[in-house]
């Protein structure tokens, strides 16, 4: 349709957990095919901001449009690979019961995946090298194993723009560099993907732009322009301590 | 209904206690159910034993002439309280596999325990036994209940576990004292309230059956028509939000259906038993299969045979209450899962683990007498059993045994009354790779690890026996082919497998 419309458009985004803020007036346009790391300290608001883009937690103030539309009219579009630790691997399902999963968003109610939906799983799985494991009970994986099997559920989605918390946290260097394949496989694809990511040295190599966020937006812009010590320094070295007294304060005293 | 009551004074006693042990709720919820067991059970044999002391002649032919009446279902009540029970276990079954994975099995018991006022009030209601009149007030003190559960879980710092016993207790106390005040009623001796703690089965009347029915099918149909929305919800419901499905609405039909699924099982299974139903059945499925379809299934089987049996007992012990018994035949079906089951059954666990135990103590003797061989250049091809006593420091006859082990899996060949020991192919092949395994693991821990040499040998004498093709291959190639270990031993390599190479060698 509009090629121009960003992927992502967030104005003006407050998030708040349990009555404290956490994320204050973000404002960001995503443009399309893009490849995105956010990065940030620990509690600085990197998961909440893609769940508060997914409507999982509730927006304080502000609004997101993704592809020009309101969320709710677009889910179908995003694909999302939550924190491996989020779930109970020793849940009753196999490997492929799991990326059969990233097909019921298109389904719809009541409707049984399909011979079709099988194929795309299967298909996903190859991407990630899991198709012989695909009767497998999910306990029986490692780490890394989880990890592909996580994405390739959210390759089984189709969408067009992919959240992704923290893919690479402990997979082994096999796994990491099969991911980081995938997703260069993706944006010559036209897709656009934004990356919960931790570690800075890699972080560096991996994404073409960066969101360094700390409660607040610190920057955003292609890699070269934002990897720099001072923006660093502000995102991880900078004391927030006014933030986080004023998020103390806002959350004793019921403002949100 | 009003003499059995009289006859059986231990009810009462069995009552309080479980009373009283409703204080210490925060404990562990499974020990409480233990414990509600126990004293249930203590109150049954000693009803039964009390009775039969009475009745001095009940026989064997009065049992049999139960048991008869029971299968030839000649008692219209008795088809009731059959059907009642088959279609209660198949609800209990498929609702009870959510409520497992879950990991909402204290909901479901508190959740049991907060209707019991609804029921005295929809009994107070009608001044009968309408069960549609329960049912109503049953429902309503569920959610009433569950409302109230999230209500302290939001306002308070308490976590879920102390609001749900806060709220179970309470609301099950409040259930006690309206059940006595309606016992104390002029009609209240009739009712059959009390059949509401433990359940009975004989109870269950026509309109009871219907409603029973209607959840049934309910239920089922419910979870068969969207069992792929439950599942992405109960596996991962941040993910099933994302991708737009109504995650909320799923979790408040799962908690509706299971409240409906409470209420109408508390005739047969009674209030204190109830969640046990729920949670024991697919507990055992669990334990039995890693695929939830396959666990729905299992587990409604496992509550239809724990119903009928619970119904079957009961009838057969004169109308006794029905729960305990369709509780104790779950906890069978569950128990023989944890024993038996062919997967995680602690039986087969047992084996596996005695079958590696054996399998180690023979690779060990194939190493010692490898080293017994490897001591003396490997001149001549015989071991004595003295020697390999001697090197593995332990009595002629333990050496004995072991050569007995190792000949039986046709690993060495003896001779000279059995005093002489003789590789077979597969034997020499064998020791030969746990030898290689052991050193190659050596050496990669002082080169690779960098761990010092006298740190070494007891590690490898564990990991030797796990090492896999592959990862000797990875090693072999890591260590550029090394020919020695840290000790300065010979590592045997793969030519050195066939006996021909054992003359060269030497």
């Amino acid at each position: 349709m509009h090629d121009s419309t960003p992927a992502l458009e967030i104005h003006d985004l407050t998030v708040a957990y349990h009555k404290k803020p956490v994320l204050w007036g973000i404002d960001l346009e995503v443009p399309r095919g893009k490849l995105i790391g956010i990065i940030g300290p620990n509690g600085a608001g990197k998961s909440t901001l893609i769940k508060a883009v997914m409507g999982l937690v509730p927006i304080s103030s502000g609004w997101v449009k993704v592809f020009g539309q309101p969320f709710k009219k677009s889910m179908q579009r995003i694909g999302y690979v939550p924190q491996r630790e989020s779930v109970d691997w020793d849940f009753p399902v196999s490997v492929m019961d799991v990326v059969l999963m990233g097909r019921y968003g298109r389904l719809g109610l009541i409707k049984r995946p399909t011979k079709e939906d099988r194929e795309v799983a299967r298909a996903c799985l190859e991407k990630v090298y899991m198709l012989p494991f695909a009767n497998r009970q999910i306990s029986n994986l490692s780490g890394g194993q989880q990890q592909r099997v996580f994405l390739a559920r959210a390759l089984a989605q189709e969408s067009d723009l992919y959240f992704m918390d923290e893919p690479f946290s402990g997979v082994d260097a096999a796994t990491e560099s099969a991911i980081i394949t995938l997703l260069h496989e993706l944006r010559e694809r036209g897709k656009t993907m934004l990356v919960v990511h931790h570690d800075l040295p890699t972080a560096r190599e991996y994404f073409d732009m960066l969101i360094l966020l700390n409660m607040r937006l610190v920057a955003f812009g292609p890699t070269s322009e934002v990897f720099t010590n001072e923006l660093l320094q502000t995102t991880y070295g900078g004391r927030l301590t006014i933030l986080s007294d004023v998020a103390e304060a806002v959350k004793e005293q019921r403002i949100l | 209904m009003t003499s059995a009551r009289r006859e059986h004074p231990e009810h009462g006693s069995g009552l309080s206690a479980a009373i009283s042990a409703r204080a210490n709720y925060h404990t562990i919820a499974a020990l409480r159910r233990l414990a509600h067991c126990a004293i249930l059970l203590l109150s049954i044999l000693t009803a039964t034993s009390a009775h039969a002391a009475k009745v001095s002649d009940i026989s064997k032919t009065n049992l049999g002439e139960q048991a008869l009446r029971f299968f030839t279902l000649q008692d219209p009540s008795l088809r009731y309280a059959l059907l009642g029970s088959i279609l209660l276990g198949i609800t209990c079954g498929v609702l009870g596999s959510f409520i497992v994975v879950r990991k909402m099995a204290l909901v479901g018991d508190a959740l049991s325990h907060a209707v019991l006022p609804g029921v005295a009030l929809g009994f107070l209601w009608g001044q009968t036994k309408d069960p549609f009149a329960i049912f109503i007030g049953a429902t309503i003190a569920g959610l009433i209940g569950t409302t109230a559960v999230g209500l302290i879980k939001q306002t308070t710092r308490l976590k879920e576990d102390a609001a749900l016993g806060l709220v179970l207790a309470s609301f099950f106390a409040v259930g006690i004292c309206l059940v006595t005040m309606i016992q104390r009623l002029p009609t209240g001796n009739k009712s059959g309230i009390d059949k509401f703690l433990f359940g009975q089965a004989a109870a269950i009347s026509a309109g009871d059956v219907r409603l029973i029915a209607i959840v049934a099918v309910l239920s089922v149909a419910a979870i068969t028509l969207f069992y792929k929305e439950c599942l992405v919800s109960s596996f991962d419901v941040g993910f099933a939000r994302a991708a737009g499905l109504p995650t909320r609405l799923i979790h408040h039909g799962i908690m509706l259906l299971l409240a409906f699924a409470i209420v109408v099982a508390l005739q047969a299974v009674g209030v204190v038993l109830v969640s046990a139903m729920l949670i024991t059945p697919a507990a055992a499925a669990y334990l039995l299969t890693d695929r939830m379809h396959w666990m729905l299934v299992l587990a409604a089987v496992f509550g239809m045979i724990s119903g009928v049996l619970g119904a079957f007992l009961s009838f057969l012990g004169n109308n006794l209450p029905t729960g305990p018994f369709m509780v104790l035949a779950a906890s069978a079906v569950f128990v023989s899962a944890f024993l038996f089951g062919p997967r995680h059954g602690v039986l087969v666990r047992w084996w596996k683990h005695r079958s590696r135990a054996d399998r180690i103590g023979r690779e060990n003797a194939l190493k010692s007498i490898y080293r017994v061989l490897e001591e003396r250049d490997f001149h001549g091809d015989g071991v004595s059993l003295r020697e390999l006593a001697q090197l593995r420091r332990e009595s002629i006859e333990e050496a004995r045994a072991e050569s007995v082990e190792l000949k039986r899996h046709a690993l060495v060949s003896t001779h000279e009354e059995g005093n002489m020991l003789f590789f077979t192919p597969t034997g020499w092949q064998r020791a030969c790779e746990i030898v290689r395994n052991h050193r190659l693991w050596e050496l990669y821990l002082t080169n690779a690890v960098q761990f010092a040499p006298d740190h070494v040998h007891e590690d490898a004498d564990k990991i030797e026996h796990v090492l896999g093709t592959e990862t000797v291959r990875e090693l072999e190639r890591r260590l550029q082919f090394a020919k020695r270990d840290p000790h300065g031993r010979l590592i045997p390599g793969l030519d050195d497998i066939y006996p021909g190479n054992l003359v060269r060698r030497a």
